[in-house]
């Protein structure tokens, strides 16, 4: 007996639109295969599916790509506009080329992978999901990230981490500089072991789990200090 | 909101289709900015000497031969003039202050002067893009460099003065997305030097500044610089010249900008979709200008 499976279907963005396209991505049963082309940076592909499928975007992606799915794999092959992977819940969002702004912002769970650069606010207020970037993040990235991991293999911005709560960022290139109570700290076995498996998952082999740097919350704002120079 | 769209084009070849590949930008920035829109086109058809007065007429009917006639009675010029509706470019040789004059010297005309120089067509108006563009025949025009702007208006009222792109200074064309916090401090500053705003408008404000700042002796990349030391609020500006292009996003880089470069072309706007019909686009050199950084090409 050989297990029957469909050809992938293929979903023409440009002649269909966007609502089409992703009322037809609804309509597709566990492990389906979907090939969306003629992109043309369209915005809102794909949002809030819940169902196990892969989607393979052909093309440069706009904004929210993903945004709030839970169950689905994207791989996009070329770049994407703001907010992929925005409060996703769950799936691997795979971008060959660069992220714009605000990538994987408030992801509660899953795994963004950018294989560029990612640029501003890259896991803003990040939830508890991972956002994996090959190359360099913009300012202001884990800006109030909450919970989760952030791996970049090459630079970070200015004003890494800033106001960072519980998530944890390694970096593998330089930090042109920290946010306000983002600390560096020492990596422990545990960090090592934790970047390794994200390299894996991610599919990165230029990234050395042990000679990245970690940043992560200082603390010293999680509580307001009424006694600060008794000023008031 | 807001849109922006920017194409310079190096490959003269592509000359002839400029207005037709930025239709299709502008077109695509409809939902970023549909209450309004404006362009520039920057063109060579302008003989040494002379310049093109882009015009608009608010009268109910407008007979643009007795503008014409008016002009070159009182100036000794013999004028060409292209009209289009409620607009028309004029050129003529004729000194500029007895041209002014004379197009503002009839009231019944009700003529505001949109821009004035040796390249530029300007043409602003209320409406959706692709009406606006079709209204003025924007896909049949040719040129070297095209700016245009999708206004969703936050800040003053849904007016063709109020449109983008501000142009204050010869050739000089500027287009924004976001908002200034501190336009009416710098407003009076301006106005203490002499240089006086027609509108409410905020944008109003960073163009006669960008104006006033190369009457000093700036070049567009340093008054680009002033602008980023004087003006506090969320902006992505794009300023052009007859001769040169520039970008410009605030520190926090709070509002888009996409920036495509080809050996044939220059291409910039707020989304990546504008973008996507252009020629070639998947072998552009695509990224962001990062916060404060001043991106300034020359033709």
């Amino acid at each position: 007996m050989s297990v029957q499976t469909k050809p992938p279907l293929t979903l023409d963005a440009r002649a269909m639109g966007v609502t089409a396209v992703n009322r037809e991505l609804r309509a597709q049963s566990a492990g389906a295969e979907v090939n969306i082309t003629e992109v043309r940076g369209a915005h809102n592909l794909g949002v809030g599916l819940t169902n196990k499928i892969h989607i393979n975007i052909n093309g440069n992606a706009g904004y929210y790509l993903a945004g709030l799915c839970d169950g689905p794999s994207f791989t996009v092959n070329g770049s994407v506009g703001w907010g992929v992977g925005e409060n996703l819940m769950s799936g691997v969002v795979r971008v060959r080329g660069n992220a714009s702004e605000s990538t994987a912002a408030s992801a509660h769970g899953g795994l963004v992978v950018i294989e560029g650069d990612a640029s501003s606010r890259a896991a803003i207020s990040l939830k508890g999901g991972s956002l994996a970037v090959g190359g360099s993040v913009g300012h202001m990235s884990a800006f109030m990230a909450q919970a989760g991991t952030v791996l970049v293999g090459g630079d970070a911005g200015d004003s890494l981490g800033d106001s960072l709560y519980e998530a944890v960022i390694y970096v593998g290139g330089t930090i042109r500089s920290l946010g306000a109570d983002a600390q560096i700290e020492e990596m422990t076995a545990t960090d090592v072991t934790l970047v390794r498996e994200m390299c894996i998952a991610a599919g990165f082999d230029h990234i050395n789990p042990e000679n990245v740097t970690k940043v992560a919350s200082a603390k010293q704002l999680y509580n307001f200090d009424a006694l600060t120079k008794q000023s008031y | 909101m807001c849109g922006i769209v920017g194409l310079l084009v190096r490959d003269q070849g592509l000359e002839q289709d400029l207005g037709r590949y930025f239709t299709t930008m502008l077109e695509e920035m409809t939902a970023r900015g549909p209450d309004s829109a404006g362009l520039a086109i920057y063109d060579r058809g302008v003989p040494a000497q002379a310049l093109r007065w882009s015009l608009r007429s608010d009268a109910p009917t407008i007979d643009w031969s007795s503008v014409q006639a008016a002009v070159d009675t009182a100036t000794g010029a013999t004028s060409s003039i292209e009209e289009i509706g409620n607009i028309a470019f004029l050129v003529t040789s004729a000194g500029e202050e007895v041209v002014s004059q004379a197009l503002l010297g009839t009231p019944d005309h009700q003529l505001t002067i949109v821009g004035v120089g040796k390249a530029i067509h300007l043409i602003k108006d209320v409406g959706l893009p692709r009406d606006i563009c079709e209204r003025y025949r924007v896909p049949q025009m040719s040129g070297y460099l095209a700016l245009g702007h999708t206004r969703m208006a936050t800040e003053s009222a849904i007016t063709t003065d109020g449109a983008h792109p501000f142009s204050p200074a010869n050739d000089l064309a500027l287009v924004h997305n976001g908002s200034f916090s501190n336009h009416a401090s710098i407003r009076r500053t301006l106005a203490d030097s002499g240089v006086n705003c027609v509108t409410d408008n905020d944008t109003e404000v960073a163009a006669q500044f960008i104006g006033y700042r190369m009457t000093l002796g700036d070049d567009l990349e340093e008054a680009m610089r002033h602008v980023l030391k004087e003006f506090d609020g969320f902006f992505t500006l794009v300023v052009t010249t007859d001769h040169q292009f520039s970008v410009v996003r605030d520190a926090f880089a709070c509002k888009p900008m996409v920036i495509a470069e080809r050996p044939e072309y220059i291409a910039v706007a707020s989304e990546y979709h504008a973008l996507a019909s252009l020629p070639d686009i998947e072998g552009a050199r695509i990224f962001e200008p990062q916060p404060e950084e001043i991106h300034t090409w020359t033709v």
